[in-house]
């Protein structure tokens, strides 16, 4: 285990080492932030019809969202290497190495995560705190609420790992990874919710969504804090995160072993 | 691909014109970059396929948003579909043919621009041709199918005139886009690093622009006349288009994003006169 937490930590201060770069990304990330509060802002004003989101709670949620973004996207720069490794063939050198191909890969895809997250949610909190009044970031609900919070966001975090491992334990089998990485990033990016919250879209879809391992990512979390997701609702949310978490470990690691066995290293 | 492109060019050379003699080798370049792709078939589909769903998702969230409202700020349904296909077509389309704005600032890093300087060709046409990529035209895919979708659901009478402000919405639009992109390029040859801030301006634009920029408020709507002028290309024709104003004169907005482009252009001369190389 020591090990495995070593490479989280190696990762998580390579991780740390983006600062400077990062200040266009921040602007960026910011700015967009607040273009997406102004349009719900615009379409809550003009309907009549009851919001299935308080509009606090909204902006909550996509000022979290902008927070975290580092630590639910599908694929985040960190993580390059991982693929760099399958394609050009270094990967041999990490099968000789007295360690598991899946809990390395795991422990360093969650350091890097973590670490650009960490330095990205504090100004984004900052700014987003200070903002005028619609617009601004509002406290969490309850202390409970804000304790689940913290949880189910590390629950999110392990479920978007475990299905990246599963994504990339697949691309062992394959040579160019791009591909497959470019249609997931698509297909994920609305099943979780980035795209617009859980809450807008209609019943038979949203309850399906909520089931896929995609909707135990980042939408628990996000919903929590504002709670727009709690009590009993809450709690099978978070069972559901752990039967995902499970589920995509095992499913993970069986295909690892597999293609661990038959692998083919592209010369180089 | 240069040597083939060279000789044949110096054989006809003489009775060809310098236009026709851009067309040609800027077809040549993408016919060569076109067959580079296809030696990689499979990845080249799943990467425009996953273009497509990223766009398509834009559509899939304005279609379920608009399960639960009916308007925004008096547009509709369709009237939205219709401004945000336009927004995606243009998008897609400039950012297909003007990609190699995009991957300037490698260019630069890889000194791959000191080649393209000794070269008897506009370095601008080198920098565009090798930079084509096709599969960046996957979003305009689902452009074109949200556009008839809001076409269908839209109660706009097509005469010419709206036909016409259209056409002229969705050329304004690409070259707005090409002269962002080109922006891009031209502040690489002051500094490589610092590009990543006009993605606000130009994914920024092509994410958000999917509603009418007056839905955003006053100060935003002057920043887009007056600094960046996407109103010259959206909101003001759009108004013609869907027959919330009589103004004719309003579909003939798009034309003023030539001045725009010219701006970007002299931007660009500046930078390549300034151009010194990374020496790699």
């Amino acid at each position: 285990m020591k090990k495995y937490i070593s490479f989280f930590k190696i990762r998580f201060e390579v991780g740390l080492q983006y600062r400077s770069a990062s200040i266009a990304a921040l602007t960026t990330q910011l700015l967009w932030g607040i273009m997406e509060c102004a349009a719900y802002r615009a379409i809550y004003a003009s309907t009549g019809l009851e919001p299935p989101m308080e509009f606090s709670a909204l902006v909550s949620y996509i000022w979290l969202k902008e927070a975290f973004l580092a630590m639910f996207n599908t694929w985040i720069a960190t993580d390059g290497d991982i693929f760099s490794v399958i394609m050009n063939g270094d990967v041999a050198y990490e099968l000789c190495r007295p360690v598991s191909l899946y809990r390395m890969w795991f422990a360093k895809s969650a350091g890097g995560r973590c670490a650009t997250a960490a330095l990205k949610c504090v100004p984004i909190i900052a700014v987003s705190l200070l903002l005028p009044r619609p617009y601004r970031l509002s406290a969490p609900r309850s202390l409970t609420a804000f304790c689940f919070f913290l949880l189910t966001l590390f629950l999110g975090l392990f479920v978007t790992v475990a299905f990246c491992m599963v994504v990339y334990a697949i691309t062992l089998f394959t040579i160019s990874p791009q591909g497959l990485r470019a249609v997931l990033t698509g297909a994920v990016e609305f099943l979780s919710g980035s795209v617009i919250p859980f809450p807008f879209i209609p019943q038979p879809v949203r309850g399906v969504l909520e089931l896929l391992p995609f909707g135990s990512m980042q939408n628990v979390a996000l919903r929590v804090y504002s709670g727009s997701l709690a009590g009993g609702e809450m709690l099978r949310a978070v069972a559901l995160q752990l039967f995902w978490i499970v589920a995509l470990v095992l499913m993970g690691k069986a295909i690892c072993r597999t293609a661990e066995r038959r692998i083919v290293v592209q010369g180089g | 691909m240069w040597c083939k492109a060279a000789s044949i060019c110096k054989a006809e050379e003489m009775e060809m014109n310098g236009m026709r003699r851009g067309i040609l080798i800027y077809g040549r370049y993408v016919s060569v970059v076109l067959r580079s792709a296809m030696q990689y078939r499979l990845s080249f589909f799943l990467m425009a396929a996953g273009r497509f769903l990223i766009a398509f998702n834009g559509f899939l969230g304005i279609y379920f948003l608009f399960s639960g409202f009916s308007e925004v700020k008096g547009y509709t349904y369709g009237e939205i579909l219709l401004c945000f296909s336009i927004m995606q077509l243009s998008f897609a389309l400039a950012e297909c043919c003007a990609n190699g704005f995009k991957k300037f600032s490698g260019t630069v890093k890889k000194g791959e621009f000191d080649r393209m300087l000794v070269r008897p060709v506009s370095p601008m046409l080198q920098v565009l041709g090798s930079g084509f990529d096709l599969g960046r035209l996957a979003p305009a895919l689902t452009g074109v199918m949200v556009l008839f979708i809001g076409i269908k659901n839209c109660s706009v009478d097509w005469t010419v005139s709206r036909t016409a402000a259209l056409l002229l919405m969705l050329l304004g639009g690409i070259f707005l886009f090409a002269g962002l992109f080109m922006i891009e390029a031209a502040v690489c040859f002051f500094s490589i690093e610092n590009t990543e801030c006009m993605n606000v301006l130009t994914y920024g634009a092509k994410e958000h622009g999917k509603y009418p920029i007056d839905i955003y408020g006053k100060g935003l709507m002057r920043f887009c006349t007056y600094v960046i002028p996407y109103t010259l290309v959206q909101y003001y024709p759009l108004q013609y288009l869907l027959g919330k104003t009589d103004k004719w004169q309003y579909a003939f907005c798009p034309l003023g994003v030539t001045a725009f482009v010219l701006l970007c252009y002299l931007l660009w001369r500046v930078g390549v006169r300034h151009y010194k190389s990374t020496g790699s």
